[in-house]
């Protein structure tokens, strides 16, 4: 936190006044901001937005946004009530703890926006970390991104335009004249920060008419053009612009448009002075920037760590268990004939209440029953075993003991078990995926061992299981027992070097497929080629301790469950 | 349902437009899959291929727009005998669809209200003759993807539940968008696709600037827009039109079949339904180019909307799998 002000505040304040005023045109705003006085006041602020408020939560359900059967009026009145969703009326959408935000809501909260009936939405992101965010299928939709973290209550005093002056403003806005250049180079501009994109740049074209008509302009000025980009691009820059005698972005990124000659950017119609408005986005630039690309190129995007856990949700397919009361919802379907039992017994009194009803039957809400099934989702052990010579020679007899103790964990836990070993040229499926414990202790024994270290190979049958196991609807975990010595490329030659670079490739690839695991050093003493693929496949590292196989199995145990 | 963004004024995306152009030419192709960035017109694409399907002769209150009389199924109270034109239907699938809306079900509110047992279709029964698009079809939840999956491969719709005993046809082309960043899609439902495309954001700056300025003029006044490019519209929509007329008439010589067989097994695509799309993909080109023979470029042309998605993955080819068949169609074809 720093003694000068925070310019966070003046920005979020303006994006308000700009939301004010085209609330649908810009989408609206992210947050990122604690729950606390700051953020309040500001969503006081809101008020001035000329929409209905509707505040959902990141569980909200398809019934609740876009309508469904309204099961009390039906009942009552005999024929089919629709209640309507969220999404049939226009509204200001606020959704707090956005960072929670599944890829479905999103996607949902997305269509919402993009049928155009005059929806805006303010997501408050509460997330801490870097890694933590509201989704950007959401984020791209919405003009503005303020970050509030470093905002002081002292400073956070709400002046936002009186009434009186939003309403001339909108009024105004439909006449707000912009030429082709003010498309042009806020384009550019959008490619030289490294925006993909197009909605950015469309966003900020309506931003900067926005404020054309809140400051009574009536057209599009360069003064409204400079401030839209330094409202909309700082959050979006992948990139510093190539100014820079060192580009810091990395070479994989889409980089045709700042690699083009400089002449192209010179060349583009705009006759204002681009590195002003370069500048003034660049001092706006979150000084994260460099990290989020890194985070960005590295890991699995927002699956671990933001509590969101595998999904089970076992009332759709899997084994019918007994109905149950509760109010439907797109999750649930009605079970008729258990919801007509339960209203049977109750005809004859009902009958006597309401003589002249016409139901045939009459039902009440508290009789729907709703079907219920249990579908679990089985987990996947895949042991990967190191039975090169190296690891035969240490404690392949050990790893042994221990694997047969987590096989009889997973019997216990009805996991299914694959076991996949790599020694000499490849690697080799010895068990594909299954539940008998009987076979997989015969192969594990029956397992030679010697030769060189595939390890790239054992990693890459290892994720292909994976990979199909999860088509099948296993979750998938990993289990690799090795000395992390890969002394075998990919196609089978012995090159130590390109062996490493193989192995560092394909953990790389897992660790994209999002597949948990833990590495287990085999290694007679512990040493870091094991850690540094345990850090690279994104897995737990455990050293083998020299104990018994029992301990083992308990670490692991351990390991895989928390 | 507002206003849909010209098809023809979609700046760029060649690959796109052609695979929409090709499954209005020959459905039987199986649909379209357009994966890609955010913001890069996949939704916008697919809406406004509608406004270019020409319009089908369906007998008036069939739920499943059943062509003469005769095809409606029993279990539809269709009164009229009259024949309509109706524009091809194409039915949204929304995410958060239930099971008895995709399948149809039990009429719950007849049901409840007057014990009657009667079939209330769902989207597929409307879908039939058209199209079905799903936004978002990687979200989709695996029991509606399983629903699905049968349905497209049999053509037709079986209802068994609550004691009814319904069925009905169903013959839909598929046409889903996506963001691969946000799942992967079931090597089933991939299968499913005739053709697929992967879309990314323009990297031209004037052709950026050129996206943004229609886009903008539309926002701003989308029924002059609209009325802008009527001519292009009409344009296009003759084409399909009189390339639907010549399809049959397209040549297929031996000497393609052989090309599309070497090209398939050099790719090690699963199936002999790469083969058949490829085909398909290829004479539906060529007439769409008003060509009398299937040639080696329109084979070219095709090849990576009819294969991308039908190889194996490969974890350490990082460079996409449409580069990879491009690479692969250069072998073969020389």
């Amino acid at each position: 936190m720093t003694d000068a002000p925070s310019p966070a505040w003046p920005r979020a304040l303006r994006a308000l006044a700009l939301l004010a005023v085209d609330p649908t045109g810009l989408g609206g705003i992210t947050l990122r901001a604690r729950a606390g006085p700051v953020r309040q006041s500001l969503e006081r602020a809101l008020e001035q937005v000329p929409l209905t408020q509707r505040r959902l939560h990141p569980d909200v359900s398809d019934i609740q946004l876009f309508g469904g059967t309204d099961i009390a009026a039906t009942l009552a009145q005999g024929r089919l009530v629709r209640d309507p969703g969220l999404a049939d009326t226009p509204a200001l959408l606020i959704l707090p703890m956005a960072e929670r935000t599944t890829p479905g809501l999103a996607a949902r909260l997305g269509a919402i926006l993009d049928c155009g009936r005059g929806h805006a939405l303010v997501l408050l992101d509460e997330g801490i970390d870097n890694d933590e965010h509201a989704p950007g299928t959401l984020g791209d939709r919405l003009a503005f991104h303020v970050d509030l973290h470093d905002t002081r209550w002292l400073e956070a005093r709400v002046s936002l335009p009186a009434p009186g002056d939003l309403d001339p403003a909108r009024k105004r806005l439909r006449h707000v004249a912009s030429s082709g250049n003010d498309a042009a180079a806020l384009t550019a501009l959008a490619a030289r920060f490294g925006i993909d994109s197009p909605r950015a740049p469309l966003l900020a074209l309506r931003t900067a008419r926005a404020i054309a008509a809140l400051d009574g302009h009536d057209h599009v000025t360069d003064t409204a053009l400079r401030e839209a980009a330094e409202l909309v691009y700082p959050s979006r820059a992948t990139m510093l612009p190539q100014t820079d005698d060192d580009p810091p972005q990395p070479a994989d990124q889409d980089t045709t448009p700042d690699d083009a000659p400089p002449d192209q950017d010179q060349s583009s119609p705009d006759a204002l002075p681009d590195d002003i408005m370069v500048e003034a986005v660049r001092a706006l630039l979150p000084p994260s920037l460099l990290d989020q690309i890194a985070d960005a190129r590295s890991g699995p995007r927002g699956a671990s760590g933001t509590g969101a856990g595998a999904r089970r949700r076992g009332n759709r397919r899997g084994r019918p268990l007994p109905a149950r009361p509760g109010r439907p919802d797109s999750h649930a379907r009605i079970d008729v004939v258990a919801t007509l039992r339960a209203a049977v017994p109750w005809q004859r009194l009902r009958r006597a209440h309401h003589p002249g009803a016409p139901q045939r039957v009459i039902i009440h809400p508290g009789d729907i029953r709703l079907r219920r099934y249990e579908d679990r989702s089985d987990r996947l052990l895949i042991f990967t075993v190191d039975a090169s010579g190296s690891a035969a020679m240490a404690r392949l007899a050990e790893a042994k003991g221990a694997v047969e103790l987590l096989l009889a964990q997973a019997y216990a836990r009805r996991d299914q078990v694959a076991l996949v070993a790599f020694r000499g040229a490849g690697a080799e499926v010895l068990l594909p995926p299954t539940r008998s414990l009987v076979q997989a202790k015969r192969r594990l024994a029956g397992m030679p061992g010697g030769g060189g270290t595939p390890l790239a190979a054992g990693l890459v049958a290892a994720s292909v299981l994976a990979e199909q196991a999860r088509g099948r609807g296993l979750s998938p975990a990993l289990a690799l027992l090795t000395d992390g010595r890969a002394n075998v490329a990919l196609d089978g030659a012995g090159d130590r070097a390109r062996a490493m670079e193989d192995t560092a490739q394909t953990a790389r690839h897992c660790l994209s497929q999002n597949i948990p695991g833990v590495v287990i050093d085999t290694a007679t003493r512990p040493g870091d080629a094991p850690a540094t693929l345990a850090a690279q496949l994104g897995a737990r590292y455990l050293a083998l301790p020299r104990a018994d196989a029992q301990g083992i199995s308990s670490a692991v145990t351990a390991a895989l469950d928390g | 349902m507002t206003t849909a963004f010209p098809f023809s004024a979609i700046v760029g995306q060649d690959q796109m437009k052609l695979a929409m152009i090709l499954t209005a030419i020959e459905p039987r192709l199986g649909g379209v899959l357009v994966f890609g960035d955010r913001g890069t017109g996949k939704s916008t694409a697919v809406r406004a291929l509608a406004a270019l399907l020409p319009p089908i002769p369906v007998v008036e209150g069939c739920p499943v727009n059943s062509p003469n009389p005769a095809d409606c199924p029993d279990w539809a109270t269709v009164i009229s005998d009259k024949t309509i034109v109706r524009p091809t239907p194409v039915i949204d699938l929304p995410l958060g669809v239930t099971e008895d809306r995709v399948t149809g079900a039990l009429d719950i509110e007849r049901a409840l209200t007057r014990g009657e047992k009667a079939f209330e279709p769902g989207l597929l029964a409307r879908a039939n003759r058209g199209y079905l698009y799903i936004d978002e079809v990687n979200l989709l939840e695996d029991h509606i993807v399983d629903l699905l999956l049968d349905v497209a491969q049999s053509g037709e719709n079986v209802v068994e539940r609550e004691g009814l005993s319904v069925r009905h046809p169903a013959r839909f082309v598929l046409v889903g968008s996506g963001n691969p960043e946000e799942g992967e899609l079931r090597p089933q439902l991939l299968d499913r696709f005739g053709l697929s495309v992967e879309v990314t954001s323009p990297t031209d700056i004037e052709e950026r600037i050129e996206v943004i300025r229609r886009r903008d003029a539309f926002d701003r006044a989308p029924e002059a827009f609209v009325a802008d490019w009527q001519a292009q519209e009409a344009d296009i929509r003759d084409r399909i039109l009189a390339a639907r007329g010549t399809l049959d008439a397209t040549d297929t010589s031996d000497a393609a079949l052989r090309d599309c067989a070497e090209l398939c097994v050099a790719l090690g695509a699963d199936g002999l339904r790469g083969e058949l799309t490829l085909l398909r993909a290829a004479r539906a080109l060529a007439a769409y180019e008003r060509a009398a023979d299937v040639t080696r470029d329109h084979l070219r042309h095709v090849a990576p909307l009819a294969l991308s998605h039908r190889l194996r993955r490969d974890p350490l080819d990082e460079s996409g799998s449409a580069a990879r068949v491009a690479r692969t169609v250069a072998d073969v074809l020389g």
